[in-house]
C-alpha cells in the first residue's frame, strides 16, 4: 500500500515535471513568435508607406524621412559572405591539424587558445580592427591589392583601411574561433575504429581525411558553418567601428558600407521621429528573417544530404 | 573577526540609511551628450555641497526628449532647441543652460592646428563632396603659404543621430543654398559623401586614423585629442580661430530676449570675432509640475549651475549664460513653472 502511494507520487511528481519543461519549450515559441509580432506592428508605419520598395529602395534620408534597406542588406551580405570565403576553410585546416595531425599536448594547448580567442568581447575585436588593423590595411595590405587586381572594380577606391573589406576580415577573424573549435569537437567523435581500420587497409592520411572523417562528420561540419555564418551576419560592435557606416552601395569592396545591426546600434538611439523609428524596426524585422531563411536552408540542405546518405547506404 | 564582521554590517547600515536619506532629493535627467561632461562635472560638486544626487543619462538628444514627454524623468537635455508651438503642445518650457562650439578638425600631413583656413564656399564643397583633393586651387587660393599635398580629401561625419550634426548642418544649410535644397539639417542627414563614427569619439577616431581626413567634433574633443583644428571663414569674412573669445562672441550677439520659447540657433552669428558654429545645449521641463519639493530642488541646482558654475563650464570649455540671459529665464520659471497652480520659483 505505502509502495504503491510511493509509486504514484513519482508518477505525479514526473508528469508535473514533464509539464514544466514543457511549458519552458512552448515558451521559446511564444517568446519567438512575440518578437515576430511586435516587431511587424512596431514597423508597420514603414511598411505601409514603403512596401516591398523598402527592400530594393537604397535610400536612406532622415531629414525627407525616405528609407530603404538595400544598402544595409547589400552590406550585411557582402561582409558576412566574405567572412565565410575566409573562415570556412581555415577553420576546417585548423580543426584538421589539432584532431588529427598535432601531437595531444600541441592540440591542447591550441584548442584552449581558440577557445580563449571565441571568448572575446566582440568590441575589442572592433576596437582593434580600427586602431591596428585598418591602418596595416590602409598602408600595406589595399595598396598592395590594388596593385595587382586594380583592375578589378572590387579593388578600386581610396585605400582607407576601414570599409567592406576590412570588416569581412574582421567577422571571418571572429568566426574561426566558433567553426574550428566546434568542428574539432566532430572530428573527435569520428570513432577510432572507423579510422583504424581505414589506416588498416592501407589509405594514407590525406585519404583517411578525405574519405571517412569528413563524410562521417560532414552534417556537422555544415552545421558549425552555418552558426558562424548567423554569428557574422547578426554581428554588431566590431561591424560598426570598422565597416565606416555610410549608407550607399558601392562595387568597391575599400568603399564605406553599413550593414543592418551597425545601422541599428547607430541610429537607433537618436531616431526621434515616428518613421524613422519604424523604418529602423523593419530593418530589424528584415534581419530576423534573414537567420530564419538561412536556418531554414541550412535544414533543407542537411536533411536532403542526409537523405542522399541513406539512399547510397 | 567578529569585529571585522560588525563593522562591515555598521557601515553596510549606514550605507543604506544615507541611501534612503538621499533619495527625496535625487532628479533624473536624460539627452544630450554633448553638455554631458559639464553637468555631470556640476551634479558632482553640487552633490558634495547639498547631498542632492543628480542621474543623469547622456542616451541622446532624441531620447531625452522621449523621456521628458513620457514623463520618466524630471528634465530632458537636447541640443537642438524645440519649437514654441511644440513645447506649448507639451506643456513643456525650455530653456539654454551652457553654449560650445563645434570645430571642423582635419589630418593632413604637415598641417598643425590653427594652421588651415578654410572659407565657406570651401567647408560646403568638401562636405557635398565636389571639392575632393586637398591640393585643390580654391584651397590653396586661401592658404598661400601651406604646403597642401595631393590627397584624397575623405569626409568624416558622425553615423549616429547627434545634436553636433544638428549645429553642423545647419550652420551649412544657411551658408548655402545648394546644401539647403540637396541634404537639409537635423540630427542626422543623408550624407553626399564621406565615412560615419559613431559619437564624438568615433569621428575623433576615424579622423586621427585616416590621413587626408576632415571631420566635425565638439570642441572639448577636439582639444582633449589634440587634433588639428582649422580657421573657418566667419559672416565678416575674417578667418578665426575656435577659443572661448570667438565662442562668447557668437552668443553675445544673440537677441534671448525675442525668441520665444527661447528657441535660438547660434550658428552663424553676426559679430567680427564671431566663431561660426556655436550653439546652445537646452533644458526641457514640464511647466505643471507635481512636487514642490522636488522641483524646488531641481531649480536650486540649475540656478546654482547658472551662478557659481562658470568656472567648470569655461573648464571643460564650454560658454556659460549671460547673466542677462539666466535672468530671463529665472523669471519664465517665477511665472511659468507651478505645483497646483502655486509658483515654485523663487
Amino acid at each position: 500500500m505505502k509502495s504503491n502511494n510511493i509509486s504514484k507520487f513519482y508518477k505525479k511528481s514526473d508528469t508535473f515535471f514533464r509539464y514544466i519543461t514543457a511549458s519552458c519549450g512552448i515558451m521559446i515559441l511564444v517568446i519567438m513568435a512575440g518578437i515576430f509580432i511586435e516587431l511587424i506592428i512596431a514597423s508597420r508605419l514603414s511598411i505601409k508607406k514603403f512596401g516591398f520598395a523598402f527592400v530594393s529602395s537604397s535610400a536612406w534620408n532622415p531629414v525627407t524621412q525616405d528609407f530603404g534597406a538595400a544598402s544595409s542588406i547589400y552590406g550585411t551580405l557582402v561582409s558576412a559572405g566574405i567572412a565565410m570565403i575566409i573562415a570556412v576553410p581555415l577553420s576546417l585546416a585548423i580543426a584538421l591539424f589539432l584532431a588529427e595531425l598535432a601531437s595531444p599536448a600541441i592540440s591542447r594547448i591550441m584548442g584552449s587558445a581558440i577557445e580563449l580567442l571565441a571568448a572575446i568581447p566582440s568590441i575589442i575585436y572592433g576596437m582593434w580592427g580600427l586602431f591596428v588593423f585598418a591602418p596595416v590595411m590602409a598602408d600595406y595590405i589595399q595598396p598592395m591589392l590594388q596593385k595587382y587586381l586594380g583592375f578589378i572594380p572590387l579593388f578600386q577606391g581610396s585605400p582607407m583601411g576601414i570599409g567592406m573589406l576590412t570588416s569581412g576580415l574582421i567577422l571571418a577573424l571572429m568566426i574561426i574561433p566558433f567553426i574550428s573549435s566546434v568542428t574539432r569537437d566532430i572530428f573527435n567523435m569520428v570513432p577510432v575504429v572507423i579510422k583504424e581500420s581505414a589506416y588498416g587497409m592501407g589509405a594514407t592520411t590525406w585519404e583517411v581525411i578525405r574519405h571517412v572523417i569528413i563524410p562521417y562528420g560532414f552534417k556537422g561540419i555544415l552545421g558549425a558553418c552555418f552558426l558562424g555564418l548567423a554569428r557574422a551576419i547578426g554581428e554588431t560592435m566590431a561591424i560598426t567601428f570598422v565597416i565606416g557606416n555610410d549608407h550607399t552601395i558601392s562595387p568597391s569592396l575599400f568603399a564605406a558600407a553599413n550593414s543592418i545591426a551597425s545601422t541599428l546600434a547607430n541610429e537607433f538611439t537618436e531616431a526621434s521621429e515616428p518613421m524613422y523609428l519604424s523604418a529602423l524596426i523593419e530593418l530589424g524585422l528584415i534581419l530576423l528573417v534573414m537567420t530564419f531563411v538561412i536556418q531554414m536552408l541550412a535544414e533543407l540542405w542537411l536533411w536532403r544530404v542526409s537523405r542522399k546518405g541513406e539512399k547510397g547506404a | 573577526m567578529k569585529k571585522g564582521l560588525l563593522t562591515i554590517l555598521i557601515s553596510v547600515a549606514v550605507l543604506m540609511v544615507s541611501v534612503v536619506g538621499g533619495e527625496a532629493t535625487n532628479i533624473n535627467g536624460a539627452g544630450a551628450t554633448f553638455p554631458y561632461p559639464v553637468y555631470s562635472q556640476w551634479a558632482y560638486k553640487y552633490h558634495k555641497m547639498t547631498g542632492m544626487a543628480l542621474n543623469y543619462q547622456s542616451i541622446g538628444s532624441g531620447g531625452g526628449i522621449a523621456q521628458i514627454k513620457a514623463r520618466t524623468v524630471d528634465f530632458g537635455a537636447s541640443d537642438a532647441p524645440m519649437r514654441y508651438e511644440e513645447l506649448k503642445k507639451y506643456g513643456l518650457i525650455q530653456f539654454p543652460m551652457v553654449m560650445g562650439g563645434v570645430v571642423p578638425v582635419v589630418h593632413i600631413q604637415g598641417i598643425k592646428p590653427g594652421q588651415l583656413k578654410i572659407s565657406e564656399n570651401i567647408l560646403v564643397n568638401i562636405f557635398l563632396g565636389k571639392i575632393t583633393r586637398w591640393n585643390d586651387d580654391a584651397l590653396k587660393q586661401i592658404n598661400p603659404g601651406l604646403d597642401l599635398p595631393n590627397r584624397k580629401i575623405t569626409v568624416v561625419h558622425r553615423a549616429d543621430g547627434s545634436g553636433t550634426t544638428w549645429m553642423f548642418t545647419n550652420y551649412l544649410s544657411k551658408i548655402s543654398d545648394e546644401w539647403h535644397r540637396r541634404v537639409g539639417f537635423g540630427k542626422a542627414v543623408a550624407w553626399p559623401a564621406g565615412v560615419g563614427g559613431k559619437g564624438n569619439e568615433g569621428v575623433s577616431a576615424y579622423v586621427e586614423r585616416l590621413s587626408g581626413s576632415i571631420g566635425y567634433v565638439e570642441f572639448a574633443y577636439a582639444l582633449q585629442n589634440k587634433l588639428t583644428y582649422v580657421l573657418l571663414e566667419n559672416s565678416y569674412g575674417r578667418f578665426v580661430a575656435p577659443t572661448m573669445k570667438t565662442f562668447r562672441s557668437a552668443a553675445a550677439n544673440a537677441d534671448w530676449q525675442h525668441a520665444p520659447g527661447f528657441y535660438m540657433v547660434l550658428t552663424a552669428q553676426p559679430g567680427i570675432d564671431t566663431w561660426p558654429i556655436t550653439g546652445a545645449s537646452f533644458i526641457l521641463i514640464y511647466k505643471d509640475q507635481k512636487d514642490m519639493n522636488r522641483t524646488k530642488t531641481m531649480l536650486r541646482f540649475f540656478d546654482w549651475c547658472y551662478r557659481h558654475g562658470a568656472d567648470i563650464a569655461e573648464r571643460l570649455k564650454y560658454v556659460p549664460m549671460p547673466d542677462k540671459v539666466i535672468n530671463l529665464v529665472e523669471s519664465v520659471w517665477k511665472n511659468e513653472v507651478k505645483v497646483n497652480g502655486r509658483p515654485v520659483w523663487p
